[in-house]
């Protein structure tokens, strides 16, 4: 039977390599995900033979409730909250692995001190994943609305952070881990992912939960080690890896250091110094007008940002889209790296209304195309076509990768009102000459559009 | 029983393994792959039914009892999330 086991497990991490493998390209991806699903279908009913267990009971009903709380809160949630949603998902991930490291502590039966220690950073790491995400969760689903800071902030979750680690210490050399320790132990960690989170600004979420995904699967490694689980080490280890290489590459496209996202404020002390350059005026365009340039336009490139996806504009846009390709305007999409709440967002929320992925371009594909195209059509974009971040460094996101729209020959922003971006900072693009505001609900604005194509 | 070096040896493997799986994925699939490997990481609840399979106390079971359900919701949710994703990738030859 455990040979039985064995193989199911090796079975089990082969095919979540493959899967992820398979994911990494949009024409296999499908398959990918229903890859490593199998895996997981079959390393989950193999264990229910693991020889010498009991409360199957229990463990049946706890499937059933999680995972049927899960199945049904999955296929609800908009496209739009998939962030916070991925975020809930890890930390529960990190929850359970902290919660096998606590009962193994309890139980304290460890076959070599080794297996002690990590089961406890197991849990430490697992901990803060678990109470970190939750708080993203509520950040990005609007229950939190301002970040907390406060003067010595930095050094009290240092505390928190080092009382955690005393305490750790203490159960990995301790024979029978009594009861108030593991409780303290786990009490502190917690703490500390909650405290860690709450000052990092909504903008910098989608890094922080890439990075709690990193750590959910490292925390899920240290336990299978202690589990003596090869399916559970190489799975989280993958994933812990993986997840680590993401996060980098998401800092990069919002050119901050993970250390800046992490352990600075955003926007705290950053917005006076941008407060100068609103010269010149913003022009209006109507609808009508619009429409026109764009029905006898050559080339236009289609900008969305996340204020599209907040008004559900996408399946509006994508018809337009098809109006003015029926009239043989060539149209393309352009998506900044970190267009929507996590980089790729916006491709998903694209691809539910129906856009072909071959039709959308990134940042490095479109930029020199920019020049030639007739009219850049921005809606509910702001920051990533920021021409400041090219120009002025004293601008707090200067630096970072921008698409080239102020190139276009002409430039039309759909936008709500005259707010600023989400990262506070005034957009020159609003105030150049080749430059069209066109006010107004983004869905309303392209529903406007097709009408007015139409009379053409 | 997986024990010292051969535990290292997995770790890094595995680690290498990651890290070669990602590095050449295109934006657009960011979040997709994010939330898949947020997927794959749900093998926990794997470990969490071990240690609920042989908690013996009632905390114990209680607390082993919460790993499985989180867990389970992990894997199931992770699942569901990444394969709503996914499907809607579609290219412009089989849109039509």
């Amino acid at each position: 039977m455990s040979l039985a086991i064995d193989v199911s497990y090796f079975l089990a991490a082969a095919l979540f390599i493959l899967g992820l493998k398979r994911m990494s390209s949009p024409v296999t991806a499908r398959a990918g995900i229903v890859w490593a699903g199998a895996g997981m279908v079959v390393a989950t009913l193999i264990t229910f033979l693991t020889p010498g267990m009991h409360n199957y009971g229990w463990m049946t009903l706890a499937i059933a409730i999680g995972g049927g709380l899960a199945w049904y809160s999955g296929k609800k949630v908009a496209m739009t909250d998939m962030p916070q949603m991925i975020a809930i998902y890890n930390g529960m991930g990190g929850g359970a692995a902290a919660a096998i490291a606590a009962v193994e502590l309890m139980g304290g039966e460890f076959h070599s001190s080794t297996f002690q220690v990590l089961a406890v950073i197991g849990a430490l790491i697992g901990s803060v994943a678990f109470s970190g995400s939750m708080v993203a969760f509520a950040k990005l689903q609007g229950l939190i609305k301002r970040s907390l800071v406060f003067p010595g902030q930095q050094l009290f979750n240092l505390l928190v952070f080092g009382g955690a680690l005393v305490f750790g210490f203490m159960l990995m050399g301790a024979d029978q881990p009594g009861g108030l320790s593991i409780l303290v132990f786990f009490g502190l960690a917690l703490l500390f992912g909650i405290l860690m989170t709450l000052p990092i600004g909504g903008a910098d979420m989608p890094v922080v939960i890439s990075l709690y995904n990193a750590l959910t699967g490292l925390a899920v490694a240290f336990e299978g080690f202690v589990l003596s689980n090869a399916a559970m080490i190489i799975a989280g280890t993958v994933v812990g890896s993986a997840g680590t290489l993401l996060t980098q590459l998401m800092a990069r496209a919002m050119n901050r250091s993970l250390s800046n996202v992490l352990f600075s404020g955003f926007g705290s002390g950053a917005v006076s110094s941008a407060e100068q350059d609103s010269e010149g005026t913003m022009k209006e365009i109507d609808a009508t007008d619009a429409a026109v340039m764009m029905a006898y336009a050559e080339k236009v490139i289609i900008v969305p940002g996340y204020g599209m996806a907040v008004a559900q504009a996408q399946h509006k846009v994508w018809e337009f889209a098809r109006f003015l390709e029926e009239r043989d305007v060539k149209v393309k999409f352009a998506i900044h790296p970190v267009a929507g709440r996590m980089p790729g967002h916006m491709n998903v929320l694209l691809a539910e209304a129906g856009v072909p992925y071959d039709k959308i371009y990134d940042l490095d594909e479109i930029n020199n195309e920019f020049p030639q195209a007739d009219v850049a059509l921005v809606i509910g974009a702001n920051d990533v076509v920021n021409p400041v971040a090219r120009s002025n460094p004293d601008s707090p996101i200067y630096g970072m990768p921008i698409l080239d729209v102020d190139k276009a020959r002409n430039v039309i922003c759909v936008k709500r009102g005259k707010g600023k971006g989400f990262s506070g900072v005034e957009n020159a693009l609003f105030f150049l000459d080749n430059t069209r505001m066109l006010y107004g609900d983004g869905q309303e604005v392209a529903g406007k559009l097709i009408a007015e194509l139409k009379q053409l | 029983m997986i024990e010292g070096f051969t535990a290292l040896y997995i770790f890094m493997l595995a680690g290498f393994t990651g890290y070669e799986v990602i590095s050449r994925v295109p934006v657009i699939l960011h979040t997709p792959l994010m939330s898949g490997s947020n997927f794959v990481h749900g093998i926990v609840l794997v470990g969490a039914m071990v240690a609920l399979g042989h908690a013996e106390t009632n905390m114990e079971i209680l607390i082993g009892f919460i790993g499985v359900l989180l867990g389970a919701g992990n894997a199931v949710g992770g699942y569901v999330v990444t394969e709503r994703m996914l499907e809607m990738f579609k290219s412009s030859k089989e849109a039509k």
